[in-house]
């Protein structure tokens, strides 16, 4: 273990560290904080220029009140109709690529892979414009469903190299053996396969789920308006709305934030071992 | 641009309005897309938008409000995929390239009917282009210097009869401790408001168009007196520090909290600094001043506007609806003080008993013999606008760095026209 | 058992499927995933290039709108561009500080890889603002940045400084952004580490301490190299984040003041799609640049990937 574990050092090391540690992190976390405390000052705070001090009264209800009387949870509500959707999209179409380019091969397969690869580090810039009209031609220019099409087309890449890597890790004899066994391709995939694939689909959902839920880019290219755009955009016509109130603005931020906070807290296990994967092989 | 006196035609728009509902009642679908996203104007045009529902309760409605700035930038995906049939946009060069591109309704026949003909004939001019017209107008407003009176008094300071007693006006105000003048630069085109009336005072309303026209060179000596003259207020410090990155909004507690004595902008600051506490008797407005003796006052009066899509579904019932917001009835409730506070622009309709929309109608109609332009960025094309109002805020923040952004901007000119 | 029956009959009903399965199984599997991904990936680039050689206001049909203008484009762009230099210069900019976020999570997991009680939610709570969009940490940190009332000026006014507008200032914006995005990124990269460190090889830490090696020899010589494979990820996920930046920039100083906190990606869209852009071609043409750029890294990664798959391979 590196560095030298704590209980081998001083006694008063070891009470050092330990009181350092959450000093360090309050001052890590001190922006965020900093925004939770705004998020529950009255108004009147900010017009005394009582930014720092104690609040003059705790306004948590109202404030939250407030955000949760305007549009956020419509955004909110999209945010889950886009993400969810995308997910399970993204999810199911790379364990279908994965299989397909960590069993077998044939001609092409690491072309295709590196297709899928080099796709999902392009810079999303370059897709803007095309992916834009594309989505008109289809007729799904502010909709949930074009928006969950592109995001489970770009993510099927970074789905595809998680996958593809972590079935090759598999021990292939269990697949030989099904062979052997007179097993059909998919059922191989279906029975042998997939099951043993289902950490990597946790790691992944929960990864992808974060991303979706916290894109803006293509929110702001392909959606406008409350009944489409997901809660990184409905975010930024909150502030316009309420411009200058920053009880409001910081209150709206945190419920912004939440939900991949709070799948991040109760999946964290997954989410870590989605994250790490390629990095520890 | 001739502004014919509304007020006395109060009357006279009641019994017009009395008789413009006549038409038998609208069936179908209308699509109305909304850029009205503060909390003021969204409720005036929901309310004016349920008026016309209750008189064609078989008509199904659909609003859709886009926040303002992601609206400017949204407009042209939904003209050409998923077209509403009503929109909101701006008048003049802001809506050529959707002219151009063929994405909005020529409503020329509208402006043909005797109803819009008549009344509103002083904003003709700016939603005309190649002889037709392309949108109706819904409401207008008067720029000025927007000042707390009572600052003023206790300084014994009074309305700038030109531009030397404002730069005096401006050494007291510093000399108190307070700036002259609040703004927020962040999105850039509070500060074109500065540029446009410097440069109309300092060489007149015509040199402003033919720089809007691309006929004159940006580090042409004439440009390089406007800036100076707008750098005598720059290096006094008479603007509040930081403003590069405050939104206009942002800008407005140094008026309420009199760090600031006054700002220049459209007359839709008044009801946020009225909300937040001042009164009419602390806040008053004066016309900008004179500067160079002899050219001729002009104004800027941006004009916003409701336009047809070219693609909409239901143009007869969209037609409607224009007549309908440019009725003088319509005209006159959704631009009161309790509404949009702005002036209407239909010349029946009555303009409303508050003491700003009353002094920004005076000036207008009695007191811009040079003429009225929209706004910089409306008036310019926008490639110009975007170059030369960066220019404009870096000039603010650093005036020595005035030729290398007059340069730049030059060099985009050439590059455009 | 009745399979191996039922068996027999599908293989003489479907004796040519049955005979290619393996060769054909692939493919089937693959078909969805690759018609996705070129018709909103793959072709969409090579679109861009097209794009790139118009001028074109983007609202009719590139076809029949757009005007055919060659290279004037590029032309443009590298010749007499000044927007275009400050991007590219930003760009860089990010890519060297923003690569910061690795030795910064090397530290922060170091500093956090006891086994002391509680540690675990302090891990968690230090790996947070990843988790977090960028929307919101840029929000956060405008706030935090604030001139007036911002905690940042709160501190060094404290420590005795004169307040600073950093997001204000055209020479500090780009790098109060970046710093921004690093704190986010840090997190990312603590977290590889931590999990990298966890699979040291003990025996050899050992050995090496036996050895007399410690401190910063120890971690140069034995622990480094064996944190390799999360020091890959890290920069490859770092450079590929630092160029593709347009969330923070967007939120925090829409690419001002006078915009000099621009980056291509943020230009591009400004040209492209922003209130004042109609300019879809000179959009595209700097997207097609930035691809170049990112291609480098891009290929750099498919060649280490390579290099390990020919190994295991071997």
């Amino acid at each position: 273990m590196f560095p030298r574990p704590i209980e081998k050092s001083s006694r008063a090391w070891q009470l050092g560290y330990q009181a350092i540690l959450p000093l360090v992190m309050l001052l890590w976390l001190a922006p965020l904080l900093a925004v939770a405390l705004f998020s529950i000052r009255p108004d009147s705070d900010f017009i005394i220029g009582n930014y720092w001090g104690w609040p003059s009264s705790f306004e948590m209800i109202k404030n939250y009140g407030m955000v949760f009387g305007s549009a956020m949870p419509r955004y909110i509500m999209n945010s889950f109709m886009i993400t969810i959707p995308t997910v399970i999209g993204a999810v199911a179409l790379s364990c279908m690529t994965g299989f397909a380019l960590g069993v077998y091969r044939f001609r092409g397969n690491l072309l295709i892979f590196f297709m899928f690869i080099a796709g999902n580090f392009v810079p999303f810039q370059i897709l803007m414009v095309p992916v834009r009209d594309l989505t008109l031609d289809l007729g799904l220019y502010n909709t949930k469903t074009g928006l969950v099409l592109f995001h489970i087309a770009f993510q099927t890449g970074f789905c595809t190299l998680f996958m593809r890597n972590f079935i090759k890790a598999l021990p292939y004899e269990l697949i030989e053996a099904a062979r052997v066994e007179g097993i059909a391709e998919w059922r191989i995939f279906w029975y042998v396969v997939l099951p043993l694939m289902k950490p990597a689909i946790a790691a992944l959902s929960v990864l992808i789920f974060t991303f979706i839920w916290n894109d803006y880019f293509w929110a702001i290219v392909l959606t406008q308006g409350e009944n489409t755009q997901p809660v990184t955009a409905g975010i930024t016509s909150f502030n316009a709305q309420y411009r200058a109130m920053y009880h409001l603005m910081s209150a709206g931020s945190i419920i912004a934030a939440l939900p991949p906070v709070l799948m991040f807290f109760l999946m964290q296990k997954h989410f870590i071992a989605g994250l790490t994967l390629g990095a520890v092989k | 641009m001739n502004f014919i006196m509304k007020a006395t035609a109060a009357s006279l728009a009641t019994i017009v309005a009395l008789s413009a509902p006549a038409s038998a009642e609208l069936t179908g679908e209308l699509k109305i897309n909304l850029d009205t996203s503060n909390p003021a104007p969204r409720a005036t045009m929901e309310a004016m938008i349920s008026r016309f529902q209750a008189l064609n309760p078989e008509l199904n409605i659909t609003t859709t409000v886009i926040d303002r700035e992601a609206y400017k930038t949204q407009i042209r995906n939904f003209l050409s995929a998923d077209a509403p049939d009503v929109l909101t946009w701006y008048a003049a060069n802001r809506m050529k390239p959707y002219v151009e591109a063929g994405l909005f309704e020529d409503v020329s026949d509208l402006w043909a009917e005797p109803a819009i003909a008549g009344s509103l004939a002083s904003t003709k001019g700016a939603l005309t282009l190649d002889g037709k017209q392309w949108g109706v107008p819904y409401s207008y407003y008067q720029i000025g210097v927007y000042y707390r009176q009572d600052i003023y008094e206790e300084l014994g300071l009074s309305e700038p009869a030109d531009f030397n007693e404002m730069l005096a006006n401006c050494e007291a105000m510093i000399a108190s401790g307070r700036k002259c003048y609040t703004i927020g630069t962040k999105w850039l085109w509070t500060a074109a408001a500065w540029f446009d009336y410097i440069n109309m005072r300092t060489h007149g309303f015509d040199f402003q168009m033919e720089m809007a026209r691309g006929e004159v060179k940006w580090t042409d000596p004439r440009v390089y007196e406007t800036f100076e003259n707008w750098g005598k207020l720059v290096r006094m410090g008479a603007f509040i520090d930081d403003h590069q990155n405050k939104d206009w909004q942002q800008s407005l507690p140094f008026v309420v909290n009199g760090e600031a004595g006054a700002i220049l902008l459209g007359n839709f600051t008044v009801s946020p600094l009225r909300e937040a506490g001042l009164t009419d008797d602390q806040l008053d407005f004066h016309q900008f001043p004179p500067i160079t003796p002899g050219v001729a006052l002009s104004e800027a009066a941006p004009t916003d506007s409701f336009h047809i899509a070219a693609n909409a579904q239901n143009k007869e019932n969209a037609r409607a609806f224009l007549r309908y917001l440019v009725s003088p009835a319509e005209q006159t409730i959704i631009n009161n003080g309790a509404n949009l506070t702005q002036l209407p622009v239909n010349s029946a309709a009555a303009v409303d008993d508050d003491k700003f929309l009353k002094q920004g109608f005076e000036m207008l109609s009695t007191n811009s013999p040079g003429g009225v332009s929209q706004f910089f960025d409306r008036d310019f094309p926008a490639e110009i606008a975007q170059a030369a109002m960066e220019g404009m805020q870096e000039f603010m923040v650093f005036p020595d760095n005035l030729d290398d952004v007059l340069e730049r901007i030059e060099a985009v000119r050439e590059d455009s026209y | 058992m009745t399979t191996k029956s039922a068996w027999n009959i599908t293989l003489a009903k479907q004796g040519w499927y049955k005979r290619n399965e393996i060769a054909l199984t692939p493919w089937l599997f693959l078909i969805p995933g690759i018609v996705m991904f070129t018709m909103y990936v793959v072709f969409p680039i090579f679109q861009s290039f097209q794009i790139s050689l118009f001028k074109w206001d983007g609202l009719g049909k590139l076809g029949t709108h757009g005007e055919y203008v060659g290279l004037a484009n590029y032309e443009k762009l590298l010749t007499r561009d000044r927007s275009f230099n400050i991007s590219l210069w930003n760009n860089l900019k990010w890519l060297i500080f923003y690569l910061v976020s690795i030795p910064a999570g090397l530290l922060i997991a170091l500093f956090l890889n006891q086994a002391v009680r509680g540690i675990r939610l302090y891990k968690s709570l230090f790996f947070f603002p990843f988790v977090i969009s960028q929307i919101v940490v840029g929000l956060v940190f405008t706030w935090f940045y604030d001139p007036q009332y911002g905690l940042f000026n709160g501190i060094i006014g404290f420590v005795g400084f004169e307040p600073i507008n950093v997001l204000g200032d055209p020479g500090l914006a780009t790098y109060g952004v970046i710093a921004a995005g690093v704190w986010p990124q840090t997190a990312f990269c603590m977290i590889l580490y931590l999990t990298g460190l966890n699979s040291v090889d003990t025996e050899q830490v050992e050995a090496a301490r036996l050895d007399g090696a410690k401190g910063m020899k120890m971690l140069w010589y034995v622990i480094l190299p064996q944190l390799r494979p999360a020091t890959f990820i890290a920069f490859v996920v770092t450079v590929i984040g630092s160029l593709r930046s347009f969330d923070l920039i967007a939120i925090m100083t829409n690419g001002g003041p006078f915009g000099s906190s621009r980056v291509l990606g943020f230009y591009m869209f400004e040209k492209s799609l922003s209130e004042y852009g109609f300019k879809m071609g000179y959009g595209a043409a700097i997207a097609v640049i930035l691809f170049l750029i990112m291609m480098i890294f891009i290929g750099y990664f498919l060649w280490r990937t390579y290099q390990d798959e020919k190994a295991a391979n071997q």
